[in-house]
């Protein structure tokens, strides 16, 4: 089988050239870069290539590195029924590059691409219908970012005056509470069960004083 | 269960012993509730005068908690427990709260599961459309006070800032019993607090 895929991305690397950032393969699966002008052209031909066949999408989403200059990876997923093989592409981009959508040669990932919209904030240009899929109406923010807070910015409520439910600031009775007992910067000066026989190899943090 | 028959136990070898009593018999094997009070007087009552006089407030309360008609609202995983409450096992038919579909023709909504914001408003217009007098099961930790999902940006810390809320049934989710046992609290609430205008 990793055979199989090896050959596959040798290919497709020596095939699309300069539109292929790099692959790799990672517990039985590929894994090809994309550069992000070529995204749309690389599937196009994996589809028809006689060699590809990977003709049906599974997933479009997004993943936030915050760290990374480049914030966002939108990972696509296809299989090819032909071949019996999957595909895993990724396509670096920020807040404000859009990425070429795939909507116009697999329509299947029109909703993906809707939600990683949604949830990451990536635009997609040549999407025929980019709104939102899943969050409220109205909503603010791209909640699956990890610099949007937890508990978002607006909560819900009936108003018995205005006889509808109203949107307000949020206001918590408790703040989240995250027991995290093994915080890296804090550390535990106690062992951890089924931590006993790790403290030989690794003397256990110490509290700063 | 107290009604099902249990199997009569093999004969004795010492002194003969009265069979166990099955069924809606006493131990003394007469019918449970013929010596009971209530029961001896409203019966000798209908077989003296063919008819018995009770307050108007007894006969609706009793009239309402016979026939609540129940709009599912089924949001999550809650709403399984909630379908199996109205299958064979539990069969919350025989308390005459009978599913129905439509908000018009329903006296009781069940909020099974998590109410997300965009939800909220379709909650209440559901609400809004059932005739008085309404009651609200808040079914589960979720619909109770927002449950696991309590700190979510996109998820109402419970269904009583959307809707009033008559019965409170805890639980992730509750197990069908547990929603049986909260719809006949509401029955005993609307036999307590019933009146013609709610």
């Amino acid at each position: 089988m990793d055979e199989t895929l090896n050959e596959l991305g040798d290919y497709i690397a020596a095939t699309k050239g300069e539109a292929i950032l790099g692959h790799s393969i990672a517990y039985g699966e590929l894994t090809v870069i994309v550069a992000r002008e070529a995204i749309v052209d690389v599937v196009a031909w994996l589809m028809d290539d006689p060699k590809g066949g990977f003709v049906n999408i599974v997933d479009v989403c997004g993943v936030d590195y915050p760290e990374r200059e480049n914030r966002f990876d939108v990972v696509y997923h296809l299989t090819s029924p032909k071949r019996n093989l999957r595909i895993r592409l990724k396509v670096e981009t920020d807040e404000v590059t859009p990425v070429p959508s795939i909507t116009p040669i697999l329509p299947g990932a029109g909703w993906f691409e809707r939600e990683a919209y949604d949830l990451y904030g990536i635009l997609f240009v040549g999407h025929p219908d980019l709104r939102r899929i899943l969050t409220d109406y109205g909503f603010d923010g791209h909640p699956l970012r990890k610099d949007f807070p937890l508990t978002g910015y607006v909560e819900v409520r009936y108003d018995d005056e205005q006889k509808r439910v109203v949107y307000e600031p949020v206001r918590l009775t408790q703040e989240f509470r995250d027991f995290d007992f093994l915080s890296p910067w804090e550390g535990t000066d106690y062992v951890m069960p089924g931590d006993e026989k790790a403290k030989e190899s690794a003397p256990p943090a110490t509290k700063p004083s | 269960m107290g009604l099902t028959p249990t199997p009569a136990p093999a004969p004795a070898k010492g002194p003969l012993v009265a069979e166990r009593p099955r069924g809606l018999v006493d131990a003394a094997g007469r019918p449970i509730g013929q010596d009971d009070r209530f029961f001896m007087e409203v019966n000798g009552e209908l077989a003296d005068k063919g008819f018995f006089v009770a307050t108007a407030s007894d006969l609706i309360t009793w009239a309402r908690t016979g026939s609540l008609m129940w709009m599912q609202f089924g949001l999550a995983c809650c709403a399984v427990e909630m379908m199996q409450v109205s299958m064979p096992r539990y069969d919350v038919e025989r308390f005459g709260f009978a599913p129905r579909a439509s908000p018009r023709q329903s006296d009781v909504m069940i909020v099974a599961g998590t109410l997300t914001n965009k939800m909220a408003p379709a909650l209440r217009k559901v609400y809004d459309q059932m005739p008085e007098p309404r009651y609200v099961i808040s079914m589960g930790s979720c619909a109770n006070g927002g449950g696991y999902y309590h700190y979510s940006y996109a998820v109402v810390r419970g269904c009583d800032r959307v809707v009033p809320v008559d019965i409170y049934v805890p639980g992730c989710p509750p197990t069908a019993e547990a929603l049986l046992y909260g719809v006949l609290l509401l029955q005993k609430k609307i036999r307590r607090t019933g009146t013609i205008e709610r």
